[in-house]
C-alpha cells in the first residue's frame, strides 16, 4: 500500500497518548505497596472500569486488524465472533465469578490447584506462561510491521520503543495500569474508528448501499447474493458460505468450545473481573463488556466490509484492497482504510487507536504473565513461604522477564514465516479442551485430580490427531494440517478444521475426565470442596440497588439483546 | 480507588478534541477531499470535547459526593 504522510497535527496527538500513558504510570506509582496491589489493583476497581478492561484485553490490535480483514474476506458472518461470544461472557459472570472471586484465588491455575491438584495446576500455569509471552510478542511483531509498512518506521525502533513505554508503565502502575490503559484504549478505539465508520457508510451508501455492493461480490463469488451481509440464514451447508463453515460447526465448535473455553477459562480476562472490588461488581464485569461486544462489529467489521464492496468496484471508487498469493491481501484493509477516509488530524487519532490497542494488548498479556509466574511457578515450586515484598520484588522481575521474552518472540515471529499460524493452532490445542474440565470441575462434585490432568492431555493429544487427519481445502503446507499418513477427511475451509479440531479436542477431553474420575479415588472430601463446585457452595446473593445492577438480571437483557442482534442479520 | 480515571481520560480527550477543532479551523479545504468535503476534524473534535468535558464533570461529581476521599489537585 502507499505510505501515508503523517503531519504534525497527527505527531502532536500520538505523543499526547503517549504522554497520558507514561503519566498514568507515575501517578499509580505511590499507590502499589503490596502484591495485592501489583498483581490484583488491591481488589478495588469499580465494575464498569474492570469491564471495560475485560473487553479491551482481547481486543488487542490483531483483533483489530484481523477482524478487519474477516470483515472483508467473510462479511458479516465474522459477526459470530463477537455476538457468539455474548452466552459465554454471560455464563462466566453469572455461574463461574462465584468461583473465582469467592475463593480469594489470585489466578486461574491457583483455582486449579484448589480444585484438583498441583499436576493440573503446573500444566495449565506452565503452558499458558509460554502462550502469554508469545502472544504479547505477535502483537509486538505485528505492531512493528504495520508501522513499517504504513509510516515507514523502523523495525528495530518501533519494537524497542513499545516495548520500553510498556515496561515502564507496567512496573510503575502494575495491574492498575494495564487496566486504566485498557479503559483508555477502549475509548480512543471507538474515538478513531467511528469517523471512519461514518465517511465510508456515507459513501458507500449507507447500509442498503453496501448490501448492493456486496451482493456483487457475493454473486460474482458464486455465492448467494446476501452471503457477505447474513449471520446464521447463509450456514445451512458450508458450500453456501465464504467462510465454509456449517451451522453446526458454528455453533458448537465456536460458540461453545472455543468462545466459552475462552471467555470462561483464560486468564487474560479473567483477571479483569478479579481486580474488582466487590463479589456483585466481579460479576457484572463480563456482562458489562458484553454491552460493547456487541456494537463492536459495526465499529471494526464494518470497514473491512466496505473495504471489499469499494474494491470489488475499483473502477469508479479508485479504493483497491493489494493483492497477495493470488487473492487479496485483507490484513491491509483496516490501515487502507484509515488512509483512504481520514485526513491528518483524525488521522493521527486512527493510528493512536491502533497503537494504543497493540499496546494495551502487550501490556495485558505481561499483566498475566507475571502474575502466573510469581503465584504460580515461582512461589509454587521456586521459593515458596517468602514474605510479601519478596514475591513484589519478583513480580517487577517477572515484568522485565516477560517483555524481554516477548521481544525474543516477537524476533522469532519475523524470522520464521509460519510461526504466528503454528502458535495459534498450538494455542487451540491447549486451549480447547480446558473448558471441559472447568465445567466438569465446577458442576461435578465427583470429577478428580487425575481425571482433570489427563483429561486435557488427551484433550490436547485428540486435537493434535485430528489437525495431523484432517486438511482444509487447497492446502499448501502441512502446517495445515494432514501430517500424519492418510488424510481421512477434508473440510471446505481452514476455519471449518479448526472448529472441529476444537470440537474433538473438547469431546475427548469430556469423555477421558469423566471415565478417569470415575475409575479414580475422590482425593478431596466434601468440606475442602466447599467454594469450589456447584453443588457444595451456598447461592450467592443476587443483590444490587436497581435491576440492572443485579448479575441475573442484567445477563438476562444481554443475552435477549444478542439475540435481537442475530435476528437482525439473521 | 487512587485515581480516578476519569480525570485521564477526560484530560486527554478535551486536550486531543480542541487540537482537532483549533487544525480543522485553520486548514483549508483541499485537506478534506478524501473524507467526502466534511471537515471531519471539526466536528469530531467538537463531539471530543464534549466527551472530555462529560468525564471531568462525573469525576469532579463524584469527588464532591466521597467527602472521605482525599482531593487530588490533578
Amino acid at each position: 500500500m502507499p505510505e501515508v504522510h503523517l503531519g504534525a497535527v497527527d505527531y502532536a496527538i500520538l505523543s499526547l497518548y503517549f504522554l497520558f500513558v507514561l503519566g498514568i504510570g507515575w501517578v499509580l506509582r505511590p499507590y502499589i505497596k503490596t502484591g495485592n496491589d501489583f498483581f490484583l489493583s488491591g481488589r478495588s476497581l469499580p465494575a464498569w472500569i474492570t469491564g471495560l478492561a475485560f473487553l479491551s484485553a482481547n481486543l488487542g490490535a490483531q483483533e483489530v486488524i484481523g477482524m478487519g480483514a474477516s470483515g472483508a474476506k467473510y462479511g458479516m458472518m465474522t459477526a459470530h465472533f463477537y455476538w457468539g461470544a455474548v452466552p459465554a461472557m454471560v455464563f462466566v459472570g453469572v455461574f463461574m465469578m462465584p468461583f473465582y472471586y469467592g475463593t480469594r484465588v489470585r489466578s486461574v491455575p491457583e483455582y486449579l490447584k484448589l480444585r484438583f491438584d498441583e499436576k493440573t495446576r503446573g500444566f495449565n500455569a506452565i503452558s499458558f506462561a509460554v502462550m502469554t509471552v508469545f502472544s504479547s510478542g505477535i502483537s509486538m511483531y505485528a505492531l512493528a510491521k504495520l508501522l513499517g509498512i504504513m509510516l515507514g518506521w523502523n523495525f528495530n525502533l518501533s519494537i524497542l520503543i513499545s516495548a520500553l513505554i510498556v515496561l515502564v508503565y507496567i512496573s510503575m502502575g502494575g495491574l492498575t495500569s494495564a487496566i486504566y490503559n485498557e479503559v483508555l484504549q477502549f475509548f480512543l478505539i471507538v474515538a478513531g474508528f467511528l469517523p471512519l465508520v461514518f465517511l465510508g457508510l456515507r459513501d458507500a451508501g449507507g447500509w442498503s448501499g453496501i448490501q448492493s455492493r456486496l451482493a456483487s461480490v457475493a454473486l460474482s463469488s458464486g455465492y448467494r447474493s446476501d452471503a457477505w451481509t447474513r449471520t446464521w440464514g447463509i450456514m445451512g451447508e458450508a458450500s453456501r458460505n465464504p467462510m465454509g463453515v456449517e451451522w453446526f460447526g458454528m455453533a458448537f465448535g465456536l460458540v461453545f468450545v472455543l468462545g466459552f473455553g475462552y471467555w470462561c477459562t483464560d486468564f487474560l480476562v479473567v483477571q479483569r473481573a478479579m481486580a474488582a472490588h466487590s463479589m456483585s461488581a466481579a460479576r457484572r464485569t463480563p456482562l458489562i463488556a458484553a454491552v460493547p461486544k456487541m456494537l463492536f462489529p459495526f465499529l471494526v467489521i464494518l470497514p473491512g466490509m466496505i473495504a471489499i464492496a469499494l474494491t470489488h468496484q475499483a473502477g469508479t471508487t479508485g479504493f483497491a484492497l493489494p493483492a497477495k498469493d493470488g487473492s487479496y491481501d485483507y490484513d491491509m484493509a483496516v490501515p487502507m482504510m484509515l488512509g483512504h477516509y481520514l485526513p491528518s488530524g483524525v488521522l493521527g487519532l486512527g493510528l493512536t487507536a491502533l497503537m494504543a490497542s497493540f499496546m494495551s494488548g502487550m501490556a495485558g498479556n505481561v499483566t498475566a504473565f507475571n502474575t502466573v509466574w510469581t503465584y504460580d511457578i515461582y512461589q509454587s515450586y521456586i521459593r515458596p513461604g517468602r514474605t510479601d515484598g519478596h514475591y513484589l520484588a519478583m513480580g517487577h522481575v517477572a515484568t522485565v522477564g516477560g517483555i524481554a521474552l516477548s521481544v525474543a518472540a516477537a524476533y522469532v515471529t519475523a524470522n520464521f514465516n509460519n510461526i504466528m499460524d503454528m502458535l495459534q493452532l498450538v494455542f487451540a490445542f491447549v486451549n480447547a479442551p480446558l473448558f471441559a474440565v472447568f465445567l466438569l470441575g465446577m458442576f461435578w462434585k465427583r470429577t478428580t485430580g487425575h481425571g482433570a490432568f489427563f483429561g486435557l492431555l488427551c484433550g490436547t493429544g485428540a486435537a493434535a490427531l485430528h489437525h495431523g487427519l484432517t486438511v482444509p481445502a487447497g492446502a499448501g503446507t502441512l502446517l495445515k494440517g494432514g501430517w500424519l499418513r492418510g488424510v481421512v477427511h477434508v473440510y471446505p475451509s481452514e476455519m471449518a478444521q479448526n472448529f472441529w479440531t476444537a470440537i474433538c479436542a473438547w469431546v475427548a477431553c469430556f469423555v477421558i475426565t469423566v471415565l478417569l474420575s470415575l475409575l479414580t479415588d475422590r482425593g478431596k472430601s466434601d468440606d475442602e470442596l466447599r467454594g469450589l463446585v456447584y453443588s457444595l457452595t451456598p447461592r450467592v446473593k443476587d443483590s444490587g440497588s436497581g435491576p440492572f445492577t443485579r448479575p441475573a438480571v442484567l445477563g438476562a437483557a444481554v443475552l435477549a439483546s444478542g439475540a435481537a442482534l442475530y435476528i437482525a442479520f439473521w | 480507588m487512587q485515581l480516578d480515571i476519569r480525570i485521564p481520560i477526560g484530560l486527554l480527550f478535551s486536550v486531543i478534541g480542541l487540537l482537532l477543532v483549533v487544525y480543522g479551523a485553520v486548514s483549508g479545504s483541499p485537506l478534506y477531499e478524501r473524507s467526502l468535503g466534511i471537515n471531519i476534524n471539526l466536528w469530531w473534535g467538537g463531539v471530543l470535547v464534549l466527551f472530555g468535558a462529560v468525564m471531568l464533570l462525573l469525576a469532579r461529581k463524584s469527588l464532591r459526593g466521597l467527602p472521605g476521599l482525599p482531593r487530588r489537585d490533578r
